[in-house]
């Protein structure tokens, strides 16, 4: 079925990447990539954190919840800077929510 | 935290690619490219006047065997290519496309196909998105059956790649309408913007024909007029506002309108190459065009990174060193590389003057002009590809 579009990231969202928006390491430039259709993003490090996290089972809550404890900040601007990003990606059309969970 | 946006592999965008090599030594001056365009044949159902291929085709039987494509992925992924573009001619003529595109998967490499669509059936289209395949760009000639299947010289093409657009969709792939743009279409591109939101595209490139081999041979036939030019650079403004999130449009313009070159490929050897069906490694898919260039094959005794790095055809007009007057001393001789070498050569007979396209050029105001006459001239009969060097269409009920 078509892709989500227009998705509005929430504390609730469930996000994950579609499947041609692809993380992948890059052995050549020893950097993070996502392939997505001709083009090439090249996330910084905590993206690739948050990313790593978005496997359509995880609430950004959670995320959120799991980056303060690690990172020993604070969860407001932890929560703000998760949602800016996965919401960028989302309206460029790389980023898609769970509708319901699969186990 | 951020995406650093945002490397459009083909041509344009160098963002992407300066964020991955920041810092880094990549092959002394130039990494190697991010995607690659492999022409796997120049075979095509259609005869698009504009086509983007060599007016001398490489036939099916210098084309590279399914083992060799194979391998020359594998080469690609392995020296760091992320991502491979399928193209032609019209690449679903090579039967064994869904096995390069696994092959491609099982390398690693991100794929995408550019079609026509007219050979494709719903069934291997499936097969290929199980393949791996990961976006789709299907060209279209118009929004308007019986005009688009006349530009195409095919009856019902129009009809088929609507049928596949939507296949696309269906099975949950990204699709990109590319709408190659003339004098002759101009007038549908807000019915062909509709069309795209319509088909739920999520990228539209508005390409206006680059004049070159095929589209050089039609330029009097395709120029548009430079109110025409206007009133496209208007409606895509709106349209992109308008729909941003919804459809990304990429807007190429008619470059002898132009006041600054366009960094061509990004600049010579600088990000991109592609594979010619007889497995020529090429600096654009024009470069052909240049007469007096030597260009090396997979078949040769060269790896592709050795081609890439060090044969002549890449380094003759690679960086700055090689330009002439008035790009050698030009402000902007690392923002546009001097525009198109293909360019230079077709309209000045020396692919390293200044691209014509550029202000600076002694020659802009001459091409400005001709593009205006041949515009108003307005011969609307075009000279199909084919691989017998062209036939022109016949008087019946086309044209002017």
């Amino acid at each position: 079925m078509a892709m989500e579009r227009n998705i509005s990231v929430s504390e609730a969202s469930r996000p994950k990447l579609p499947r041609h928006a692809r993380l992948k390491f890059d052995e050549t430039r020893q950097v993070w990539v996502i392939l997505a259709p001709e083009r090439v993003l090249a996330p910084d490090a905590i993206a690739v954190e948050v990313l790593q996290l978005c496997d359509g089972e995880r609430s950004v809550a959670d995320m959120v919840d799991q980056l303060a404890i690690k990172y020993a900040a604070e969860r407001n601007a932890i929560a703000t800077d998760v949602i800016a990003m996965l919401q960028d990606l989302a309206d460029k059309g790389f980023l898609t929510e769970a509708r319901e969970r699969t186990s | 935290m951020s995406i650093l946006d945002d490397g459009k592999t083909t041509t344009s965008a160098d963002d992407g690619l300066a964020a991955l090599e920041t810092g880094r030594s990549t092959a002394e001056t130039f990494g190697i490219p991010l995607a690659v365009l492999a022409e796997v044949t120049h075979r095509c159902p259609l005869q698009c006047p504009y086509c983007s291929n060599p007016v001398e085709l490489d036939r099916a039987g210098a084309e590279l065997s399914t083992e060799e494509w194979k391998k020359v992925l594998s080469e690609l992924a392995e020296i760091g290519v992320l991502q491979i573009h399928f193209s032609g001619g019209e690449p679903t003529a090579r039967k064994d496309l869904v096995e390069l595109v696994r092959h491609a998967s099982d390398v690693g490499l991100y794929s995408n196909l550019i079609t026509s669509a007219v050979l494709l059936t719903r069934e291997r289209l499936a097969a290929l998105a199980d393949a791996g395949l990961s976006h789709v760009q299907i060209s279209f000639q118009g929004n308007e059956a019986a005009a688009a299947d006349r530009v195409a010289g095919f009856r019902g093409a129009h009809a088929k790649k609507i049928e596949v657009a939507k296949w696309t969709r269906e099975l949950d792939l990204p699709l990109t309408v590319n709408a190659v743009m003339h004098r002759q279409n101009l007038h549908q591109l807000g019915d062909i913007i509709q069309m795209a939101v319509d088909l739920d595209a999520d990228r539209l490139e508005v390409a206006n024909v680059q004049y070159y081999g095929w589209a050089l041979k039609n330029r009097a036939a395709l120029m548009p007029t430079f109110e025409q030019l206007e009133e496209t650079s208007r409606i895509v403004e709106e349209a992109q506002a308008r729909l941003k999130g919804t459809l990304a449009i990429d807007y190429v313009i008619p470059d002898y309108y132009a006041l600054r070159p366009k960094k061509c490929m990004g600049g010579w050897g600088r990000q991109f190459f592609n594979i010619s069906p007889a497995g020529k490694i090429l600096p654009c898919h024009a470069a052909e065009s240049i007469t007096g260039l030597e260009f090396e094959s997979v078949r040769s005794n060269h790896s592709i990174a050795w081609i890439w790095q060090n044969s002549e055809a890449f380094n003759r007009y690679r960086g700055t060193t090689w330009m002439k007057e008035p790009c050698k001393s030009c402000e902007f001789r690392e923002i546009d590389f001097g525009g198109c070498r293909c360019q230079a050569f077709a309209l000045t007979g020396d692919a390293g003057n200044t691209d014509p396209a550029c202000t600076l050029s002694p020659l802009h105001a001459q091409i400005f002009k001709l593009a205006e006459q041949e515009a108003a001239g307005n011969n609307n009969r075009f000279i199909y590809r084919n691989f017998a060097g062209g036939t022109p269409e016949d008087d019946g009920g086309h044209g002017a």
